[in-house]
């Protein structure tokens, strides 16, 4: 009898044992997921989703002798997002440094998720980068974040497609307009732009080149929100929009979707409005037809004579409330993306526009020759001067609420529910709502 | 006719008189330590994983966190803002509208195939019966995935299929044609198991009575609905039980489909989805508590409402 309760016994510690070691520890160096250099540094965590980034975490693990960085890909975008949101909540869980796009830096630094790091000489490196994109990363004083890439906006567009139908690349948005009926009118089999309903940022990035500000928010102030989503350059660009949909001159296909995917390479969209990580995605989608001829261009403005410049997404480098050496982690985020040699991975492997001075304003990144664009200096043509135009941006500290929202409202207007005018009206109303009931007081 | 052919409970052990004693005997206490052994693991990984974290979720719902003040305590206020919240209660209305649809759809189709395939002998029987069963045996998620790309305009047969026959073809996933799309995904998942389990509860009944039916002049029709139907109701109850909670909880397929269809499917479209969203999408983790444990409550009181209304034919008297 006794025998047979040790048996049992043991079997029971065995699977508790078993079950234990299943569980999540901390970052130990084994789960890193690329190699230590220098075992003895100190290790800072880091998440971040970029493609060829650990070559960039190679170069930096072997020029620093006392920092190591220790990467790991916990997801893109949202699912990254939720990660940290949980573990924010949890009170452990979190990187050391993380990657976030510009637009979520609010979210975190309201529930002391961010540190701040002027302390940690951030002002010292604002000079590297231009004054839009610093902009982007501070609220009031607080710096929360190192900028890394960004989306200055540009019109890519299809030159066989509108070679066959005699229509010039537009430069203006009625000229855009007047393209898209003359493309139907030569019966065509696609349209000339999609006008997804779910672009989010790049919706409000449209809204903001007609002047709309829709957020006021400083963090040095965190209860105090100023909300103005109905605004009349809002007005106008979702009017323009809604009436290329109702005249069936524009798609409304969901970005970001296979169907979408397979659109944008196969012709059916003559002009994809896109922001500078937008060559990189189409040269990345299989099925690329090469007969296509992909040409970039400024993208279209309401006033020729004073010419808007605008951005669609773009990421930064924040240090966590959770980091355990905070100054480690500032040097990491400061000098991750801080040479030109880590520049050159992120530009040629990754596709990414830099935002770091040095490199952006080099001979070599203005005079880079891109073979997808038949060898067009896209960046000198289109998005340099995109970037230096760029004036910055403010996000509101519920931004995932507040685009899925105007996802909503862009829905029910596409869909026939309510005009352009009401749409804006319905998407003032719902977030002043619910920035009341989440204790902020409208400015 | 009232044949009862469910077994009762066995006979009780005579050893036992009147009331039962605690355990007092040497042999009784080494037996119950024995069971509470081999319980132990699943007690221990149950209580970890279940128990506590409900009573944890109960405790944050009590809360309220708002992004601009902070976390404090304000009782049930949560469930009285979740009961007058719109989203929540078009969710709720949107699952009961499923589940007036769904549920009788698979019923109908398993039941139909169940009694099509008990009267069947042959070896098309088996393949059938396994052919019907195979949709259950794909993994949810994949199933989703599998019928967005059968949905989508471009990928999917709808549009070859449709201008063949010279019909316009229709968008599946438009805001009003979403709903019949993820009934048909549920449907084709989920009948296979209701029909397995009605099968097998149509196996179970003695085939002398229906000898007995066909003297007294019963077809086929009559055998089907006077007889089967009226023996298997405990299984039907049970099945339909199942399926009003899964429905009510109805989060997997919406979810799938939502990468696709971002505007027909919106964030709260199923209360699971809204308490999913508020939690991970928007942060508020306490007022995500509070609708997941409001939607259990009316999931559990429609189960027992629905239990109480059938407990003649499901036995449970």
């Amino acid at each position: 009898m006794k025998s047979k309760l040790l048996a049992v016994g043991g079997t029971v510690a065995i699977a508790a044992a078993a079950l234990t070691g299943c569980s999540a520890g901390e970052t130990s160096a084994t789960e890193c997921t690329n190699k230590i250099v220098n075992a003895d540094a100190t290790q800072v965590s880091v998440w971040a989703w970029y493609p060829a980034f650990e070559e960039v975490v190679d170069l930096f693990n072997e020029s620093h002798d006392d920092v190591q960085i220790c990467w790991t890909n916990a997801g893109q975008g949202n699912d990254e997002y939720t990660k940290f949101s949980t573990a924010l909540e949890a009170g452990s869980g979190a990187p050391d440094v993380i990657m976030l796009e510009s637009e979520v830096l609010s979210s975190f630094s309201i529930r002391d998720g961010l540190v701040d790091l002027t302390e940690f000489g951030a002002n010292d490196v604002a000079g590297d980068y231009t004054e839009g994109a610093w902009k982007d990363v501070s609220s009031g004083d607080a710096v929360y974040a190192i900028p890394v890439d960004g989306g200055p906006m540009g019109m890519l567009y299809r030159q066989d497609i509108l070679d066959e139908y005699g229509i010039r690349a537009p430069t203006t948005w009625d000229e855009f307009a007047a393209a898209a009926q003359a493309l139907k009118d030569a019966g065509a089999p696609g349209v000339l732009a999609d006008f997804p309903t779910n672009g989010r940022a790049y919706n409000q990035a449209l809204f903001a080149q007609a002047g709309s500000v829709p957020f006021e928010y400083d963090n040095a102030n965190p209860t105090e929100i100023g909300i103005d989503v109905n605004d009349e350059g809002s007005k106008k660009v979702n009017a323009y929009w809604n009436d290329l949909v109702e005249k069936g001159l524009v798609a409304t296909d969901d970005a970001f979707t296979a169907d979408y995917n397979t659109k944008l390479v196969d012709g059916s969209y003559a002009i994809y409005v896109a922001a500078a990580w937008g060559p990189g995605y189409l040269g990345g989608l299989s099925d690329a037809d090469s007969d296509a001829v992909w040409r970039a261009a400024p993208v279209p403005q309401w006033d020729p004579a004073n010419p808007v410049q605008i951005n669609w997404g773009g990421s930064t480098f924040a240090v966590t409330s959770q980091a355990k050496d905070k100054e480690a982690a500032a040097v990491v985020a400061k000098e991750v993306f801080g040479t030109e040699e880590a520049w050159k991975i992120g530009i040629e492997k990754a596709a990414l526009f830099p935002l770091w001075k040095p490199i952006l304003e080099s001979d070599y990144f203005r005079d880079l020759e891109y073979p997808f664009f038949g060898g067009q200096q896209i960046n000198k043509d289109v998005f340099l001067d995109a970037a230096a135009g760029y004036t910055g941006f403010t996000f509101s500290p519920f931004q995932n609420y507040a685009y899925d929202q105007l996802t909503e409202q862009l829905y029910a207007m596409v869909q026939g529910e309510k005009d352009s005018d009401a749409a804006l009206d319905d998407l003032q109303a719902s977030l002043e709502k619910y920035a009341g009931e989440q204790g902020f007081t409208l400015k | 006719m009232t044949t009862q052919t469910t077994a009762g409970p066995p006979p009780v052990a005579t050893r036992r008189t009147s009331a039962p004693r605690s355990p007092g005997s040497r042999l009784e206490r080494r037996r119950q330590r024995w069971g509470w052994l081999f319980v132990s693991p699943f007690l221990a990984v149950f209580a970890l994983f279940l128990v506590f974290p409900l009573f944890y979720a109960f405790g944050m719902s009590l809360f309220t966190s708002t992004l601009a003040t902070g976390t404090k305590f304000t009782g049930i206020e949560n469930y009285v803002k979740a009961f007058s919240d719109p989203l929540f209660l078009e969710g709720l209305l949107r699952v009961a509208a499923f589940a007036i649809v769904m549920i009788p759809a698979q019923l109908i189709v398993a039941l139909a195939a169940a009694l099509v395939l008990d009267s069947l002998t042959s070896w098309l029987s088996k393949l059938s019966r396994l052919l019907i069963f195979v949709p259950y045996a794909i993994p949810v998620v994949i199933g989703a995935l599998m019928w967005s790309f059968l949905y989508s305009p471009k990928f999917g047969p709808s549009a070859t299929i449709f201008t063949a026959v010279g019909l316009p073809t229709p968008d599946f996933l438009a805001s009003d044609t979403v709903f019949g799309s993820l009934v048909n995904i549920v449907t084709w998942q989920w009948s296979g198991y209701y029909m397995v389990v009605i099968y097998a509860a149509l196996r179970s009944i003695d085939p002398s009575i229906y000898e007995a039916a066909r003297i007294d002049g019963a077809n086929g029709w009559q055998t089907a609905t006077r007889i089967k139907l009226p023996m298997i109701s405990s299984s039907m109850v049970m099945v339909i039980t199942f399926a009003l909670i899964g429905t009510l909880q109805f989060f997997t397929e919406p979810v799938v489909l939502r990468n696709i269809a971002q505007g027909a499917i919106d964030a709260a479209y199923t209360p699971n989805m809204y308490a999913y969203s508020l939690a991970f999408s928007y942060s508020q983790f306490n007022y995500a508590s509070a609708i997941a444990f409001s939607l259990g409550a009316l999931v559990f009181a429609g189960s027992y409402l629905f239990l109480f209304l059938t407990r003649k034919q499901s036995g449970l008297k």
